[in-house]
């Protein structure tokens, strides 16, 4: 019951402003005054008013540009009074309707244009430097490879890694996923192990040259994924490997 | 109606006798594995004489090949008979006692000493199956089973009788031990374009899928009660322990952890998986309830831990494989993680297996494995008091994935040639090896545990 009448309550509330809007709406309608007669011998004004792109994002501008005739006095609203032609760089935070008022000795007459803005921004500002294509990311951050059957970092996978390292840290905020591989020889589920070992050796080499380790995740294919299908060393050596990839 | 026990004995002492000349010819270096897989150092000369179709009709007919094909097969797979070929066997259908005469099945060239025949008719869509065992040198008192089998028709009907009839005289005449005729074996397949896990009988038949994750299924392990099938999933999140319920035909759930977990095993009561998780960092060998809960680690040296198995026998024992010290080896443990002991003694050596028993290991084994050198892997059994082994396969390829059958007589495992792999079984001292699969690869095979 009492939830009830609390929101009777409110509803009576939103139904009051309700009416005090359109009231007030109601009593602006008039307000632009009809202009004093036209004097018979000037002749009218005339005005235009454009704006461009008439669509934009919050937080983006666009060129407000006005033109009149036989106008002496020119006022836009919320702007002020400017010259009788011009064009102004506006960014409203809202969609804005600009209404231009142009009084001459032949009477007045006005224009209006309406700016669009578009919802909030999309995020681009933060994340536009950041966005680091998969492409791109494979292009710089290189496989290592690995002795049979062992999950030490090599000697010649030590400056691979020291650049994988510098790159990933030049874009802190990509995530990274290291999947181990083995060789097809040996059995299955012990190259699953042995290839989680090799993932895990690589992400210990990152942390250690200062990739921070949330940003790791590790998988192990073992030799379920093979790189490379024949049946032979420089093969086997493809397929061990720990692989770097952009972990979404 | 059937024998007694004594009596049978009695058989065993004057057929050991008999065939005498058979042992001596058998005796290898393998009779310490034929003694504790119970296949003995003779066999049993047992003739299976074809069911006399009672009846005429095209399903009857039908039932009555199968019947026959499979009960000499399941025979002849027992691995404790030494069956005489239907060419040296007599040409009659003996249907009832009434009908055999057991002088012509003793006389040369069939010399049985044992000969299991009976009736099969189909009446008003059931199989009826009269089934006896005679004993054929004993006239006076031959009859050692006598059994009588009453099922619907299906079109499996046949296949499932004989199995039954198999294993009731393989349980006779083994010593007791069940056969495993109506055993499972649960292996992975890609014939339908995925890895997923497939069943089938033990002998080949009755293949069907059992999963369609789409995905990587790996290490089907099947539970002691048959009703859940653990195994691994490997997909872009990595390697996850899924169980599924063979009766409601769907995955129920397990606690899934960061694609980090792989080769889960059963402990022999079923409620336990052991299983290979690097949730911690190293992959090492963690406990934990079927539901997931009371998870525990029981290794923690560096290097890759995976593919425990329990003894099956006590379920207080654990063997696994560790590469701790380099290339892997086999050990054992406590199921706490204590009293390690390290079995192999060099190698590269996987995938291990521990027999009903408790007695043995089966394990894939490369002695001479390195680098460049392409693996003659093969399947060894090893005794764990003595540490004895014996080498079952010899160049038939890269063979893996031992598992012991329920009965301990035989052992399934995958064979790749030319990277082709497929499923095969043998006998547990290497004999008798033949293909369960023809299609796709066939990998990473499992026997049921009954």
């Amino acid at each position: 019951m009492k939830t009830y009448r609390k929101n009777s309550a409110l509803a009576i509330a939103a139904l009051a402003a309700f009416l005090i809007t359109t009231g007030c709406h109601h009593k602006q309608a008039p307000a632009p005054e009809a202009p004093a007669p036209p004097a018979a011998t000037a002749p009218a004004p005339t005005a235009s008013i454009t704006v461009t792109p008439d669509t934009i994002n919050s937080g983006q501008s666009a060129a407000l540009n006005w033109t009149s005739t036989n106008a002496t006095d020119v006022s836009i609203d919320g702007i002020g009074a400017v010259e009788t032609s011009g064009t102004k760089t506006v960014s409203p935070a809202e969609t804005t309707t600009y209404h231009l008022v142009a009084r001459g000795d032949g009477g007045s007459t006005d224009a209006t244009a309406t700016l669009t803005v578009s919802a909030p921004p999309p995020p681009p500002p933060p994340a536009a430097p950041e966005a680091l294509t998969e492409s791109e990311f494979e292009q710089n951050v290189k496989p290592i490879f690995f002795d049979f059957d062992a999950y030490t970092i090599r000697s010649d996978a030590q400056s691979v890694i020291a650049q994988d390292a510098s790159f990933l840290q030049s874009h802190p905020n990509a995530k990274i996923l290291i999947a181990g591989y083995c060789d097809e020889r040996g059995s299955e589920e012990y190259n699953l192990a042995l290839g989680q070992n090799r993932a895990n050796s690589a992400k210990t080499a990152l942390t250690q040259a200062g990739v921070d380790a949330s940003r790791i995740r590790t998988i192990s294919y073992g030799k379920e994924k093979q790189f490379c299908t024949e049946h032979n060393e420089s093969c086997w050596q493809q397929n061990r490997r720990a692989q770097f990839s952009l972990d979404q | 109606m059937e024998a007694s026990p004594s009596f049978a004995r009695k058989q065993a002492v004057r057929l050991l006798i008999t065939f005498l000349f058979v042992a001596t010819t058998l005796a290898s270096a393998q009779d310490w594995v034929r003694t504790g897989t119970n296949l003995g150092a003779q066999k049993i000369r047992l003739a299976a004489a074809d069911f006399k179709m009672v009846g005429n009709d095209a399903a009857l007919s039908n039932a009555q090949l199968t019947f026959n094909q499979v009960l000499f097969s399941d025979l002849t797979n027992a691995g404790i008979f030494d069956m005489v070929s239907k060419s040296m066997a007599p040409t009659v259908m003996p249907g009832s006692p009434q009908e055999i005469d057991l002088a012509q099945w003793n006389a040369p060239p069939a010399n049985a000493a044992m000969v299991a025949f009976g009736s099969i008719s189909v009446q008003n869509g059931r199989v009826i199956v009269f089934g006896w065992l005679f004993d054929a040198k004993n006239a006076q008192s031959a009859q050692v089973l006598g059994l009588q089998y009453n099922e619907a028709l299906t079109p499996d009907t046949a296949r499932h009788i004989a199995h039954e009839f198999a294993d009731a005289i393989i349980a006779r005449l083994g010593g007791g031990i069940n056969g495993i005729a109506e055993s499972k074996i649960f292996y992975i397949s890609d014939r339908s374009g995925n890895k997923e896990v497939w069943e089938m009988d033990y002998d080949g038949a009755n293949q069907q899928q059992i999963t369609h994750i789409s995905s990587i299924c790996l290490s089907p392990r099947i539970s002691p009660d048959g009703q859940r099938l653990a195994f691994d999933e490997l997909n872009s999140r990595g390697g996850n322990i899924r169980i599924y319920s063979m009766g409601l035909r769907r995955l129920v759930s397990f606690p899934i952890h960061d694609g980090t977990d792989y080769s889960p095993a059963w402990s022999p009561d079923g409620n336990s998986l052991a299983f290979s998780s690097s949730r911690s960092g190293d992959p090492e060998i963690w406990i934990s309830s079927v539901a997931g809960f009371g998870l525990r680690r029981i290794t923690a040296y560096r290097g890759p831990d995976v593919s425990p198995v329990f003894n099956p026998k006590t379920g207080d024992q654990i063997a696994w494989i560790s590469g701790r010290t380099g290339l892997p080896q086999v050990y054992i443990m406590s199921s706490d993680g204590t009293n390690v002991q390290r079995m192999t003694d060099g190698g590269y050596a996987t995938s291990v297996s521990w027999s009903p028993n408790g007695q043995f290991l089966a394990f894939a084994w490369s002695r001479n494995y390195g680098p460049g050198a392409p693996g003659g892997q093969d399947i060894y059994v090893m005794d764990i008091a003595s540490h004895r082994w014996e080498q079952l396969t010899h160049d038939i390829g890269r063979t893996d994935f031992p598992s012991w059958s329920p009965d301990g007589r035989h052992i399934v495992f995958q064979r790749t040639v030319h990277g082709h792999s497929e499923i095969w079984t043998m006998l547990a001292d290497g004999t008798g090896q033949q293909a369960l699969t023809t299609v796709g690869n066939g990998r990473m095979p499992n026997w049921s545990w009954k």
